[in-house]
């Protein structure tokens, strides 16, 4: 019993963070109507940008909390300029070209982040050697965060840790407020209009240009927190992290119904708790063979995913 | 092909307000149209008739700047627009209603209205719109918090006039308010358009129906494969044989 509450335990936490990543694949998709195969890899250069903020903060200074915001700003803000100059220079310039295209460019661009990442770049500025490109081997992710153990039930049988515990307030007050923006505000109401046809969004004086630049620079944002989550939990990080949470993430937004806000929460808490108990009661090479049979299995019974409406494709 | 466009009847003098010169638009290689001239004054209601696949779409688009013109010019008071993005026109004064209603389904029809209002921060005047629309069309008051997407036809129809007024436009493009309309909804919506054209706004109307569209203009066009062939009058043009045969099936 003890086991299994512990497994549910992780599976959310994990969940919730794929859920971050997830709501960037398709909030994407909702203004574009474009599977951004590089957003796995924004959300890696985020938690290189937070390892690098780190490491200047020094040794001394991680753990307090004004340090973690820090780390969170830096990554979320330097995401979101990153997606901007993806969506402007790559994405837009295609915009009106057949959506095959800009998916392959996406794909482009996924593998130039993840490989770029591998190589080894170093400048010396007045004697210091600073790292460019951190290259290929993973490495330790620095405790951001100290790990106090928030909740232990059955001496040890059951641990929450705080890092849990956060990882889900942030995860969920983003998407609260990512609801709330969406559903609630002018600017929402404006993707909203843009994603279901951008000709008539702009005959309204919507600027279609702008709204979906912001909706990148928001998933970015959204994915670079998620990043941090996640190689918190980790404890390490590596240019191929991108690929793989990415892919996870968008199993997880595909399983929901891409394009659907709310169904890319419920597609991540489901292959999160569904990785858990494969790993926690089986074999832990069964996990990913697990999530995309979980993929196919929805596929195959509900081809728009658990919430997606099936949609004519719009030309 | 050089033919002087025949004119039936005297256009009253006005203020020009959209003047489109020789106008060219193409699909890729398919020229749409080819050299459209036509002009709207302040206050007028002008229709622009023409059989299907004619153009009045396109020349619709060309104005309100969804799609870029690959010859002439177009001018609002005076001022160049050709070219200019859809969007940048809208605090222009122009609003266009576009062909099919382009009515956001998944929205509620307190959403389509207000995001007919999206430039505007005045949210009383906003709320005041919203209230005229819904004495222009009660049915859209009951259906308020609805999906736009489960309106019949006409009130989808009434939804996007709406929409398209919410933004106070100087000028207003209306493309089929007609299709697919039962003939009752069809003569609410014309009574509605003449007393928004009482109250200042000039509009541009492309109909089908000619009838309809001739008798509520003062001035149209007719348009055929891309040309403008003939302009007068709404009632001189109802009088005139080509036009009955042509589109009045008499
Ligand atoms: N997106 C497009 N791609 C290619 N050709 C087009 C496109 N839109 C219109 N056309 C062509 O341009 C010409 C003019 O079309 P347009 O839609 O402007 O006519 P219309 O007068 O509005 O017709 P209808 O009464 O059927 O709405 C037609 O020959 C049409 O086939
Ligand atoms: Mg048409």
């Amino acid at each position: 019993m003890y086991g299994f509450l512990q497994h549910v335990i992780n599976g959310l936490a994990a969940g919730t963070i794929y859920a971050l990543v997830a709501l960037g694949y398709t909030m994407v998709y909702g203004v574009l109507k474009l599977i951004n195969f590089a957003h796995g890899d924004v959300m890696m250069v985020g938690v290189y940008v937070g390892y690098a903020v780190a490491f200047l903060l020094g040794r001394d200074s991680l753990g307090s909390t004004g340090s973690v915001l820090l780390i969170f700003a830096a990554s979320m803000a330097a995401c979101a300029l990153l997606g901007f100059l993806i969506e402007r220079f790559a994405y837009r310039p295609l915009r009106e070209k057949p959506r095959l295209t800009a998916l392959i460019t996406a794909i482009g661009i996924s593998f130039a982040l993840s490989y770029g990442f591998q190589l080894d770049a170093q400048v010396n500025v007045r004697g210091t050697q600073v790292t460019l490109l951190p290259g290929a081997a993973a490495r330790a992710f620095p405790e951001i965060i100290t790990p106090v153990e928030w909740l232990n039930i059955g001496d040890g049988e059951v641990v929450i840790w705080n890092r849990q515990v956060i990882s889900f307030l942030i995860a969920i007050g983003l998407m609260v407020g990512l609801q709330y923006l969406v559903f609630r505000t002018r600017f929402g109401r404006a993707m909203r209009a843009v994603s279901f046809d951008h000709r008539v969004a702009a005959l309204l004086g919507i600027p279609v240009d702008r709204v979906i630049a912001m909706t990148f620079m928001l998933g970015s944002s959204l994915a670079a927190a998620a990043g941090l989550l996640y190689a918190i939990k980790d404890t390490s990080v590596q240019p191929l992290m991108g690929l793989y949470v990415g892919l996870k993430a968008f199993v997880a937004a595909v399983i929901g119904g891409i394009g659907h806000v709310p169904g890319a929460l419920v597609g991540a808490l489901a292959l999160g708790l569904c990785e858990e108990f494969v790993v926690g009661y089986t074999n832990s090479s069964w996990r990913d063979a697990v999530a995309f049979g979980f993929l196919i299995v929805v596929l195959l019974l509900r081809p728009e995913g658990l919430f997606g409406r099936v949609q004519a494709e719009k030309v | 092909m050089l033919e002087p466009v025949k004119t039936l009847g005297t256009r009253a003098e006005r203020k020009r307000l959209l003047d489109v010169q020789g106008v060219k638009v193409a699909y890729g290689a398919i020229a749409a149209l080819k050299g459209v001239s036509l002009s709207v004054g302040e206050g007028e209601v002008v229709a622009l008739i023409g059989a299907n696949g004619a153009g009045k779409t396109s020349t619709l688009r060309a104005v309100s700047g969804m799609l870029k013109p690959v010859g002439g010019s177009i001018t609002l008071r005076g001022q160049d627009i050709t070219g200019h993005k859809a969007h940048t026109l809208v605090p222009k004064g122009m609003a266009h209603a576009p062909e099919g209603r382009g009515i956001f389904p998944n929205l509620t029809v307190e959403e389509n209205l207000k995001l007919g209002a999206f430039l505007r921060h005045d949210t009383d005047g906003i709320e005041a719109d919203a209230e005229k629309s819904f004495t222009f069309f009660p049915v859209l008051k009951e259906r308020r918090k609805q999906m736009a997407g489960t309106l019949s036809g006409g009130e989808q129809q009434m939804l996007a006039i709406s929409r398209a007024l919410m933004s106070r436009p100087q000028l207003l493009l209306l493309d089929e308010p007609s299709l697919g309309l039962a003939p009752q909804v069809t003569q609410t919506i014309f009574r509605i358009l003449r007393e928004v054209n009482a109250q200042g706004v000039s509009i541009l109307l492309v109909e089908q129906n000619a009838h309809l569209a001739l008798g509520l203009c003062h001035w149209a066009y007719v348009l055929e494969t891309g040309e403008v062939v003939m302009n007068g009058t709404g009632a001189e043009l109802l009088q005139s044989d080509d036009i009955r045969k042509a589109y009045l099936g008499e």
